[in-house]
């Protein structure tokens, strides 16, 4: 039974990881119906701006409370990579908001290419990889035979606030509103006096700063390197997905589905090599009886 | 035009060393071909390789040159750079073998030496690649016999899961034995499934054998399924940049027991990785900087006096490699490739910085490797574990 508990755990932590991305990419899809896959990259730049962050604020003659130095870096981390996903978009996808789809989708493949390279060709990044120095004590916890440490719980529960708070934003704000009223009309939205490239941009700014959250706290537990973008990212995106793209309690619920097909697949098949079989087919099988995913509306095209 | 000019002059001058090589060699001196990996993605390999063959070759000069029946022959050395490319690593190795060398030293990285492999066997020229461990750089694939002229100073895959193996039973007694492994890597696989099948043959039968993905950063379902098996020690066969977050998840679950690893291991980066989670774990490899020997302390100093610093296990085996060919040439009693590699073939006992070689009819030594012990974040000496 503790053995399942300890699965359980395991697969909300790598779940709300996922969670935290698929985000990204259901709120840009929602407002653009673009699949922006460098958002998996664009995790793994919020990693390193954590990193070198939280070694310079370590690397202080002062020492600063923990709790300091934690928000310090998830706060640098969030505004870094919403820096660089706004550049992002203003520069290699504004041009082409006219442009057929699939220029945009391969534009965003492009990107995703350039920050990988990028990181590698840089000195001091490189192909290497680092581990983000520990900012809080992390302590091991067994209960009943179920051991969970700090960093686990901390995870799980930094992951649900952010969800929270977000899905909060989108429902409650003026901005969500704005951001619902694009994703359901772009055309009549600009004549009510809102300005869609703002809306555009936050909503990048809001992808980016809950990839980034993830980013600190994925960075803590494992390690980073420039390529690992491509498989979370994947992970991700089948989430949002499987969830149902364009919807933002469908990606939160297709991250945690992904994060249990991660950890119990070996527990039931004989190997955890079936974990991408497991999860695309599903993906398949899902695109066939639901094609718009789990809780994903089926669009009306207007014509 | 511009461009390809410094390439015609360098070849001109290539052709000029080659042909002037040629014409004084046969009788007053040695030459002895480097093919190494000076560029590409492993440099530092390169380094080490180069560093550790121009300490041999200078020992031997300063003494005179190489004492053949009485006579002393200098050495000279022909180095090559095959960039970490499986075609410069053939192409060198023939401008080697044209170039008339007695015997060629590299590649060291089995994809460059397997390709540069098949041209020293169709040229008749005498290869020994210090680091390669992939078995078949010595196996003909074809016939599946050894390679006529081809020999290697390290010990192949098969024989490091051996060793870990016997280690895990005798000095841990490890009864519930654990493997985690990345199955996409022919490395990792190769020595996890030797190691499963000597503690099987052993009779002691694995808690838990469970593999990952290259790439993978979450093992938490693996290593929680080995703990819930009761594991009392856990073989990590992988690469250096995973094996810190295997041992430290382990560790986050409740694993207690003891961690085994491979060569691969034996990087710098693990330290830096793994902080102090790594101390008390075991590792087999080719050599230990701080192994007691005569001749490898010797080797050591002189090393860390020529270049400031401490000799990798490319470097020990480098110079291990032109051992084994000064002693071959001597046993000859000339200077023909033919008589080197029958010299080469019949060694039965070399003692060398790596430890005791000797080859049986094929080009892998039999020799012993190093159990190295992760302590306060540095690589200690263990212990010696013979075939």
């Amino acid at each position: 039974m503790q053995y399942y508990i300890q699965q359980i755990l395991n697969a909300l932590q790598v779940g709300s990881v996922y969670a935290l991305i698929a985000l990204g990419y259901t709120m840009v899809y929602g407002i653009l119906t673009l699949i922006n896959f460098a958002h998996g990259d664009i995790f793994m730049v919020s990693t390193y701006i954590a990193f070198f962050f939280s070694t310079l604020l370590l690397g202080l003659t002062h020492h600063l409370p923990p709790l300091f130095t934690f928000v310090a870096t998830l706060l640098a981390a969030m505004a870094g990579t919403s820096l660089v996903a706004v550049i992002i978009e203003r520069l290699a996808y504004k041009p082409l908001r006219t442009a057929p789809r699939i220029s945009c989708v391969i534009t965003a493949l492009g990107v995703g290419l350039l920050l990988e390279n990028f990181m590698v060709a840089f000195k001091p990044i490189g192909p290497d990889s680092r581990i983000i120095p520990a900012l809080f004590e992390s302590t091991n916890y067994v209960i009943a035979g179920v051991t969970f440490s700090t960093l686990q719980i901390m995870i799980i529960l930094i992951s649900g606030i952010a969800m929270v708070l977000l899905d909060l934003v989108v429902r409650k704000t003026m901005i969500g509103m704005a951001m619902r009223a694009i994703s359901w009309d772009k055309f009549t939205v600009p004549l009510m006096g809102i300005s869609v490239d703002t809306i555009i941009s936050i909503t990048f700014i809001l992808g980016a700063s809950v990839a980034a959250i993830g980013g600190t706290l994925y960075g803590m537990a494992y390690s980073i390197d420039p390529y690992m973008g491509i498989r979370i990212g994947w992970w991700a995106f089948i989430s949002a997905v499987v969830g149902g793209i364009g919807n933002i309690r469908g990606a939160m619920l297709g991250g945690f589905i992904l994060g249990f097909i991660e950890i119990f697949t070996p527990v039931f098949l004989p190997a955890s090599t079936y974990r991408d079989f497991v999860a695309f087919s599903l993906l398949l099988v899902l695109l066939i009886f639901k094609p718009t995913g789990i809780l994903g509306k089926p669009a009306v095209q207007k014509v | 035009m511009k461009r390809f000019s410094p390439f015609i002059i360098l070849f001109l001058c290539l052709i000029l060393i080659l042909t002037g090589c040629q014409s004084g060699s046969k009788s007053d001196k040695i030459i002895i071909g480097l093919n190494a990996e000076l560029t590409g993605s492993v440099p530092v390999v390169g380094a080490s390789c180069k560093n550790a063959a121009e300490l041999a070759v200078k020992e031997i000069n300063d003494a005179g040159g190489l004492d053949i029946k009485g006579k002393k022959y200098p050495v000279e050395l022909l180095i090559e750079d095959n960039e970490d490319k499986a075609e410069s690593a053939a192409a060198a190795a023939q401008k080697l073998a044209t170039a008339g060398v007695i015997a060629m030293i590299g590649p060291n990285a089995s994809r460059n030496a397997i390709p540069a492999s098949v041209i020293a066997e169709s040229s008749k020229m005498l290869m020994i690649s210090p680091w390669s461990t992939n078995t078949k750089a010595t196996i003909d694939e074809k016939s599946g016999s050894p390679k006529k002229y081809v020999f290697r100073a390290a010990f192949i895959d098969d024989f490091q899961g051996q060793v870990a193996a016997k280690f895990a039973i005798d000095q841990l007694k490890t009864m519930k034995p654990a493997v985690l492994y990345d199955v996409a890597s022919e490395y990792n696989k190769g020595i996890a499934e030797v190691y499963k099948a000597t503690l099987e043959a052993a009779g002691i039968t694995l808690a838990a054998f469970e593999s990952y993905t290259s790439g993978d950063k979450d093992f938490s379902a693996q290593l929680t399924k080995i703990i819930q098996a009761g594991a009392d020690s856990l073989f990590l066969p992988n690469y250096y940049s995973e094996v810190p977050l295997q041992v430290q998840q382990a560790k986050k679950l409740g694993y207690e027991g003891s961690f085994i690893g491979s060569d691969s291991w034996g990087s710098s980066e693990l330290l830096t990785l793994c902080g102090s989670d790594c101390d008390g774990s075991y590792f087999t490899t080719h050599y230990a900087a701080d192994i007691a020997t005569e001749k490898a302390q010797g080797f050591i100093a002189a090393y860390k006096a020529a270049y400031q610093a401490t000799p990798d296990d490319v470097a020990a085996l480098t110079y291990d490699s032109f051992g084994l060919l000064f002693q071959s040439l001597q046993t000859a009693g000339k200077i023909d490739r033919e008589a080197a590699r029958n010299a080469m073939a019949g060694i039965t006992s070399y003692e060398g910085v790596t430890g005791n070689m000797a080859f049986k009819g094929t080009g892998d030594p039999v020799k012993s490797a190093v159990v190295i012990q992760v302590t306060d974040s540095a690589f200690k000496y263990f212990q010696t574990a013979n075939p």
